[in-house]
């Protein structure tokens, strides 16, 4: 997107307001531009020579500004400060006329046949009256310069000339002659030279030489002459010295060159509308005739009005904000866009939308659709959303852990919620301390209870895997069950995982190993003891496990599980013969 | 070693305690060394308990040692005098002295205590005597674990003592380290997150499209778009343009003709680009530069047939003739999601942005005027970083034309709201990653694939 950098105070000057530049930026921000930095002329070339030097106070501050591509209005101080002076409401839309100039008055562009070899079309207008000073001339080639890297292609497609109409003579005539054929003094040197050897100087220059590719290797090279065969400009190159805008100029004229005729009207519309806000005549333009050979002659600028009619249900309907007919008018005239409802018929509202010349980027009914939402604000439009539903996260990280696990080559088991009493306690060398769901029921002695943990499901599973290659390493990840009197049933599920390592030896090591990985996944930092930042690993004194084999796992200082080798005893009670390690934690003091 | 452990366990078994470390050594002629070794590691299992102390005694050098037996220099003179007065010159002032150094001396060479004066009086001599620490133990007890011999000491559980684990000893275990390293297979984050982006898209509705195809014609991936001819992004420094398959074989000729016509002249509403529109543009191919070439080809695809309404997301490789930077790639991952259904507005987009992006921890969002060639209205999405405090744009929305849908031959009142954005950045901010190298390439670092978390976005 392209950058143009305009100078604060005089942007605040042209606004008549001044604002903090948080407050700009949301001025930028609705309208649909952003302020992309802020600098000071002097910044910018200490950061071109690498100067390391204090910024003084008084530094003119400058605005960078991107602009969205197809908004070549927006591309100087004159034409973005009136869009946002409309968009604010502080001025009315310009209405840009042609001069009223007779037939025999108007300024002539001849357009010689061999044109057409190389660069086929020509439009021109003149500017009457223009009162420049220092930094409306520097706007004035800043904007061409805009406009030769963005819509012109670097020149392939257009190329604009300016010129100082009072030191020529018209009729003018646009021709295309053989290199040798043209000598000229170009702009900012003091020699004549022919055009061919001038190619051959400009190789050097390091601005001109990414434009000489566009004629180089033509016979013919275009170039614009006045009725005293006083070279105007050498197109896509460079311009004459003789024809050089000042200062002082009063009238000028502009002509335009191109292998494209609609990006040249658009550039020729875009400079004159945003600098004939400086003319005698504000918004008025001289117009030139442009004949071709074939006799055919055009009027330009072509400064006509695009009218659009847009029924108001495609707009409303397309953004989802119902609008009466004159909000919409009203929203479309601060953007720059004349419009008013048309006669209804067969009960449509309509509007008829006047595109200016200005706007070449209105192309459907649906730019002006957009305008009038930007208008209303896009973050004003009362939103739908559509029907879609949303996962449990404590089943969304259950399945995610899952993965985790099992790439950690452990196999998943899913074991029964249900067990027995002697299960979920004396077998695992604990006391009752009655926190088990009892089943009144039960149809044998394995249903009595819902599971306190998930371990008796786990070692009975070891147990009744004799057979099985060791080590056996399994995992599972799935709910308990225990009395909760801050529940209204007076209890609750709980998510755990679970593994176990079970071969020749208890694989303590890997276990630990193991809870070390879950805290990586989980993001949990390894801090030392009582350190509440993170995990750390305390050991423990729990009936189930080993004594000096086993350890709590605390995290942000809460404990959420343990870990050991499996007590001998707990293993003989699910006849285990191997020794095993074990790790348990409540996943769901994780999410 | 073994027997000094025995001497100490045995004769605890008999005794209350042992006093004296030292002592105990000397009576019963075993190395101190060794003895404060073997009461050390009993003391870490608890079979004893043991009070370390710290004592500072004088000892004499070798000078000292000499005068120990031979008399202090002084006295040695004295003795050398002989009885009766051979000596004319020397007048003894008397006749018999007491050798106090020798005395001092040989206090402490038996271990005796000096008192301070004494010690005074030697240290006021050069190099007879120097201090030394002596360390030991004191009070040395039966510990819980007591026993009259030493179990035999485990480092872990295993098949062979399993058996006889109420004789086990364990060695203590280090839980301030980390655990054994584990040997196991890990996913890369990108794509860990683009299986999170995948399951939001399927669960607001959304059915993959089929992106497997690099290589697009700037048909699909500019013309169909309604992207002009001359936009900049069709430079060749912008896209790969491809010598081999250098041009599309078929492209489908009608639509073709809608296509050029739009451009041209416009239609359905539109004034179009009044351009000429060359085929020789359209039939070059490409690197897709973005997903949104397949969505063209799917739309198209919808269009033929009698209308339904479609959610479709993709997530996939693009590719741009880019410099590579910290942030850039010549290739990245792009994510794109879609609806065509009839009668959407501006109001579902802003809504389904708000639902998608909610999902993704960024409830707070803002809606900010763009360009885009083939979107109309264009948003930029903004989200509120908390952290940095301000606005930061995430991603891209809009309509997409009427230019571009009615050619297709979708019915008019049918719209297509979409958005886009790219799946690198936020990999990289919910890994902390500032150098897109690290992430994507063969430049990664495998450590930091291994070292992940899972990605719990929307968790």
């Amino acid at each position: 997107m392209p950058t143009v950098s305009i100078g604060r105070d005089r942007l605040f000057a042209a606004l008549g307001e001044s604002y903090t530049q948080e407050d700009f930026e949301d001025l930028c921000f609705r309208f649909g531009i952003e302020l992309d930095d802020v600098t000071t002329e002097k910044a910018i070339i200490r950061k071109e020579k690498h100067i390391d030097e204090e910024a003084d106070d008084d530094e003119e501050i400058i605005y960078k500004i991107e602009i969205p591509a197809n908004r070549y209005d927006l591309l100087c101080l004159e034409g973005l400060a009136q869009a946002l002076r409309v968009f604010n409401k502080k001025q009315e839309i310009p209405t840009y006329t042609l001069a009223d100039i007779t037939k025999d008055k108007i300024l002539q562009m001849k357009v010689k046949p061999e044109t057409s070899r190389i660069r086929p079309f020509i439009v021109c207008a003149v500017l009457r009256g223009v009162t420049f000073d220092e930094a409306r001339y520097n706007s004035f080639i800043d904007l061409q310069d805009k406009l030769h890297q963005n819509i012109c292609r670097r020149r392939s497609l257009v190329a604009i000339g300016t010129h100082d109409l009072d030191t020529l003579q018209g009729p003018f005539t646009y021709e295309a002659l053989p290199p040798t054929d043209i000598n000229f003094v170009p702009l900012k040197q003091t020699k004549s030279y022919r055009a061919d050897k001038l190619m051959e100087f400009y190789k050097s220059d390091m601005k001109l030489k990414k434009f000489l590719h566009i004629i180089e290797n033509s016979p013919v090279f275009p170039v614009l002459y006045d009725s005293k065969r006083t070279v105007l400009s050498f197109p896509p190159i460079i311009n004459g010295a003789h024809s050089a805008i000042t200062l002082q100029t009063k009238n000028v004229f502009i002509e335009c060159t191109a292998t494209d005729l609609t990006k040249a009207k658009i550039v020729l519309n875009t400079m004159v509308t945003t600098f004939s806000e400086y003319c005698e005549r504000k918004f008025e333009i001289e117009p030139v005739e442009v004949t071709y050979d074939d006799g055919k002659s055009y009027i330009y600028p072509d400064l006509a009005v695009y009218d659009m009619e847009v029924p108001l249900s495609y707009i409303t309907d397309s953004i989802g904000v119902s609008l009466e007919v004159e909000q919409v008018t009203s929203l479309l005239t601060r953007m720059q866009l004349h419009a008013e409802p048309t006669e209804p018929s067969d009960n449509q509202c309509a509007i008829k939308v006047h595109v200016p010349p200005s706007r070449s980027d209105v192309l459907h009914p649906c730019d002006v659709m957009e305008d009038v939402a930007i208008a209303y604000g896009f973050n004003n439009i009362p939103t739908r959303s559509p029907a879609s539903i949303k996962p449990l996260p404590l089943n969304e990280l259950t399945d995610l852990l899952r993965i985790e696990i099992a790439m950690n080559v452990y196999t998943e088991v899913v074991t029964w919620i249900l067990c027995s009493r002697k299960e979920n306690f004396a077998l695992l060398n604990r006391e009752d301390d009655n926190s088990a769901v009892i089943i009144e029921n039960p149809r044998s002695a394995d249903f009595e209870a819902m599971r306190r943990t998930l371990m008796p499901g786990i070692l009975k599973t070891v147990g009744s895997n004799k057979d099985h290659p060791k080590p056996i390493k399994i995992y599972e990840i799935s709910d308990v069950a225990m009395l909760d009197e801050s529940k209204d049933v007076g209890a609750s599920n709980r998510r755990h995982l679970a593994a176990l390592h079970c071969g020749a030896t208890s694989g303590f090591e890997l276990i630990h190993g193991l809870v070390d990985r879950i805290m990586e996944v989980m993001a949990i930092p390894f801090v030392p003891v009582n350190d509440n930042t993170g995990y750390y690993i305390k050991l423990s004194q729990e009936p189930e496990f080993l004594p000096g084999r086993q350890a709590s796992i605390v995290v942000r200082g809460k404990q959420i599980g343990n870990f050991g080798i499996v007590h001998p005893q707990v293993l003989n009670n699910f006849d285990i013969t191997d020794p095993c390690s074990f790790v348990e934690i409540d996943i769901q003091a994780l999410l | 070693m073994a027997e000094t452990e025995r001497s100490i366990l045995g004769f605890l078994q008999n005794s209350d305690q042992i006093s004296d470390s030292g002592q105990f050594s000397s009576d019963h002629n075993l190395d101190h060394d060794q003895v404060k070794n073997v009461i050390k590691s009993l003391q870490a299992f608890r079979y004893i308990d043991a009070q370390e102390v710290i004592r500072k005694t004088w000892v004499l050098t070798e000078e000292g040692n000499k005068y120990a037996t031979q008399g202090s220099p002084e006295v040695q003179l004295f003795s050398a005098v002989p009885e009766e007065g051979s000596i004319s010159m020397v007048e003894l002032k008397v006749q018999h002295v007491e050798d106090k150094m020798k005395g001092l001396l040989l206090q402490i060479q038996q271990g005796k205590e000096v008192d301070k004066d004494g010690i005074d009086f030697l240290k006021g001599r050069k190099k007879l005597i120097e201090q030394v620490k002596w360390n030991g133990y004191c009070s040395i007890k039966k510990g819980p674990n007591y026993a009259p011999e030493r179990r035999k000491v485990s480092t872990d559980l295993t098949r062979e003592n399993l058996e006889n684990w109420k004789e086990l000893e364990f060695k203590e275990y280090n839980f301030n380290t980390k655990g054994a390293p584990l040997d196991s297979g890990l996913l890369h984050p990108l794509l860990k997150v683009r299986k999170q982006f995948k399951d939001i898209f399927v669960q607001m509705g959304f059915e993959e499209m089929p992106t497997n195809n690099f290589v697009e014609s700037s048909f699909w991936n500019f013309d169909a778009l309604f992207q002009p001819q001359q936009h900049p992004a069709r430079d060749s420094h912008d896209t790969f343009f491809l010598k081999a398959p250098c041009t599309t074989r078929t492209l489908p000729e009608d639509y073709v003709e809608k296509v050029k016509r739009v451009h041209e002249s416009g239609g359905y509403g539109s004034r179009g680009y009044s351009c000429d529109w060359k085929r020789e543009e359209a039939n070059k191919n490409l690197l897709r530069t973005h997903t949104t070439a397949v969505s063209s080809r799917m739309l198209y695809a919808l269009a033929q047939k009698p209308f339904v309404p479609k959610k479709y997301f993709s997530i996939d490789r693009v590719f741009r003739n880019e410099a590579v930077d910290r942030t850039h790639l010549a290739e990245f991952h792009q994510m794109e999601g879609l609806i065509c259904d009839r009668g959407l507005t501006l109001g579902d987009l802003i809504g389904v942005l708000k639902d998608f992006f909610a999902r993704l921890g960024m409830p707070k969002l803002m809606f900010k005027p763009a360009y885009n060639p083939y979107t109309e209205p264009s948003m930029e999405i903004f989200s509120y970083h908390e952290k940095l405090g301000k606005w930061v744009e995430i991603g891209n929305s809009g309509m997409f034309r009427p230019e571009m849908l009615r050619p297709m031959g979708l019915p008019e009142d049918v719209q297509v709201i979409a958005w886009g954005l790219g799946l690198e950045r936020p990999t990289m901010i919910l890994y902390g990653i500032d150098n897109i190298r690290d992430l994507f390439g063969h430049k990664v670092d495998l450590g930091l694939i291994k070292r992940n978390p899972i990605c719990r976005i929307g968790i």
